[in-house]
């Protein structure tokens, strides 16, 4: 891993001397401002934002936990709604067909456009701005859980359900002895997905939302500044990923754990 | 009906199932079977055997007939837990540990952990697996996993075990083995056996009533009483009669329709 950032690194800086000496334009001009270097990226950590205010990386640590708390909330909301959603499609397939295309079109909203709605709204119910975009990042969240979900719901051996008719089982004992437990790779690739999707949903939810104290306030903000110090930008870039993938790491290695039991069945 | 009706545990009288694409899997059957036997039903794909199999645990309906078990419906036999049933795979909950898959019935049937644990360690016994109850069901090789699987079906004593050609994915070997060791059961747990399969042989060996059916439509062409003697044994196999009942299944499959079986006896007799 050490060796691929060091890859990585050696290629960006290879690119920008490239084209900075050559003077290419193509496809875009190469300079301090587009592409800074990235040791400059790291010293950003250790600049204040102010003068005389902390590093930069003391507020967007905080604007990491802030966007980190609406993300964890909007995941647990999401995949908690996404899986009864499942559930209950699963049992009818005159429901799975009427409700089916309205899960899908609900995607299909972008989530700049009810952000606004959504924050305003709760807001005037007294709401606070993070549980409002708690609600958006499970917005993005629900949907890959409920839609794994149900093919892994639905994807059990025929014969194995067969099996608990011969004991006269009910549909809530086939549901919850065979089904889930036979799902759980299927939510457990969902929850992977949804991951990552929940934290771009409470950085994106933050950004219409005008809320200030989170990692997308924190990207509107230094955006402002980008042609003066484009650093600070790249730097929150670079924390907005560390959380994604500290996020999806959370979920795998709970994957892990629960597939020692059963590796193969999981595989 | 011929036969005494009353000692019959399973009584099949004019089945039929017509599929929606047209095809007519099963015609006009009729089977009694009584309390202990062991009928295995042979023929030729398609012949609609383990659709009978199905329509008598009432997993599927007939489109027209009725099955009647120890008395009541097939489906009020299986609200009872009247069956016990064994597919070609093992289909074993891979979450489960081998005790865990044993004791799922009983689980069903709301016994309590302490009955449970103790039938559990008898089936395991009687399947000889004791020491593998903590293993998980992809750590057994096909047979293990196989005799599982009997285990499961037989935990809660059914009185009707139906098996879906349950050694049709196992080596030769194995499946004279387990052949051996489903004779063995089936005399201790006395239950009443209906047993799908694609091998002559095996038929021959394991059963008290082979019955032979053809295909398109589905019907029975033939039914032969196996005579051979209680228990089996590995002699068996190489008795004369066995050689000779195997050449009346052989005839009788071939002769696609009931009546030209010289030897089984009771052919005539019940159709």
């Amino acid at each position: 891993m050490v060796l691929v950032i060091c890859a990585l690194w050696g290629l960006w800086e290879a690119y920008k001397w490239l084209w900075e000496t050559a003077g290419w334009t193509w496809p875009f001009a190469v300079n301090d401002t587009t592409m800074p270097h990235l040791h400059d990226v790291v010293a950003a950590f250790w600049q204040p934002t102010t003068t005389g205010g902390p590093p930069l990386i003391r507020s967007l640590l905080n604007a990491a936990w802030f966007t980190c708390k609406e993300a964890l909330a909007g995941f647990l909301l999401g995949g908690t709604i996404g899986f009864l959603l499942a559930v209950l499609l699963s049992q009818s397939r005159f429901l799975e067909r009427g409700i089916i295309p309205y899960i899908v079109a609900s995607q299909t909203v972008p989530i700049l456009a009810i952000a606004p709605m959504v924050v305003v709204g709760l807001g005037s119910k007294g709401v606070a701005g993070w549980k409002a975009v708690a609600i958006l990042a499970a917005y993005l969240t629900f949907f890959p859980v409920a839609i794994n979900t149900l093919r892994g719901l639905q994807s059990v051996d025929p014969r194995a359900v067969e099996l608990m008719h011969s004991y006269a089982a009910t549909r809530w004992r086939v549901l919850w002895r065979l089904r889930v437990p036979s799902s759980v790779p299927y939510i457990f690739t969902a929850l992977k997905i949804s991951a990552t999707a929940s934290v771009i949903g409470a950085i994106i939810g933050e950004t219409p939302a005008s809320i200030q104290s989170g990692l997308g306030g924190a990207i509107v903000n230094f955006n402002q500044y980008y042609s003066l110090e484009p650093t600070f930008l790249w730097a929150t870039n670079v924390v907005c990923a560390v959380l994604g993938i500290l996020f999806y790491l959370a979920v795998a290695g709970t994957e892990r754990l629960v597939l020692r039991k059963a590796p193969e069945h999981f595989a | 009906m011929s036969g005494p009706a009353a000692a019959s545990v399973v009584e099949i009288d004019g089945v039929s199932k017509s599929f929606r694409t047209g095809v007519t899997a099963l015609q006009e059957i009729a089977l009694a079977i009584r309390a202990g036997e062991f009928v295995s039903l042979i023929g030729p794909s398609g012949c609609g055997k383990s659709t009978l199999l199905r329509i008598v645990g009432d997993l599927i309906q007939p489109t027209s007939g009725s099955v009647t078990v120890n008395g009541k419906s097939a489906h009020q036999a299986r609200l009872d837990h009247d069956y016990g049933i064994v597919f070609q795979d093992a289909v074993l909950y891979d979450w489960r540990t081998v005790a865990r898959n044993v004791s799922l019935p009983l689980e069903m049937l709301g016994w309590d952990r302490s009955r449970r644990r103790a039938r559990v360690a008898e089936m395991l016994e009687l399947v000889e697996l004791t020491g593998f109850e903590s293993s998980r069901p992809w750590q057994l090789s096909g047979g293990m996993q196989q005799r599982v699987s009997i285990a499961r079906a037989l935990s809660f004593a059914p009185p009707l075990l139906l098996m879906d050609e349950p050694f049709g994915a196992l080596d030769e070997m194995t499946r004279e083995r387990l052949n051996m060791e489903l004779l063995r059961i089936w005399e201790k747990a006395g239950s009443t056996v209906i047993f799908v399969t694609h091998s002559i042989p095996e038929a021959v060996f394991l059963s008290t009533r082979v019955v032979v059916m053809s295909a398109r439509p589905g019907r029975i062409a033939g039914v032969v009483d196996i005579d051979l003697e209680q228990p089996r044994t590995f002699e068996t196999r190489e008795d004369a009669r066995f050689f000779e009942l195997i050449t009346v299944v052989r005839e009788t499959l071939a002769a696609g329709h009931g009546g030209d079986a010289p030897r089984a006896g009771t052919a005539e007799e019940r159709f």
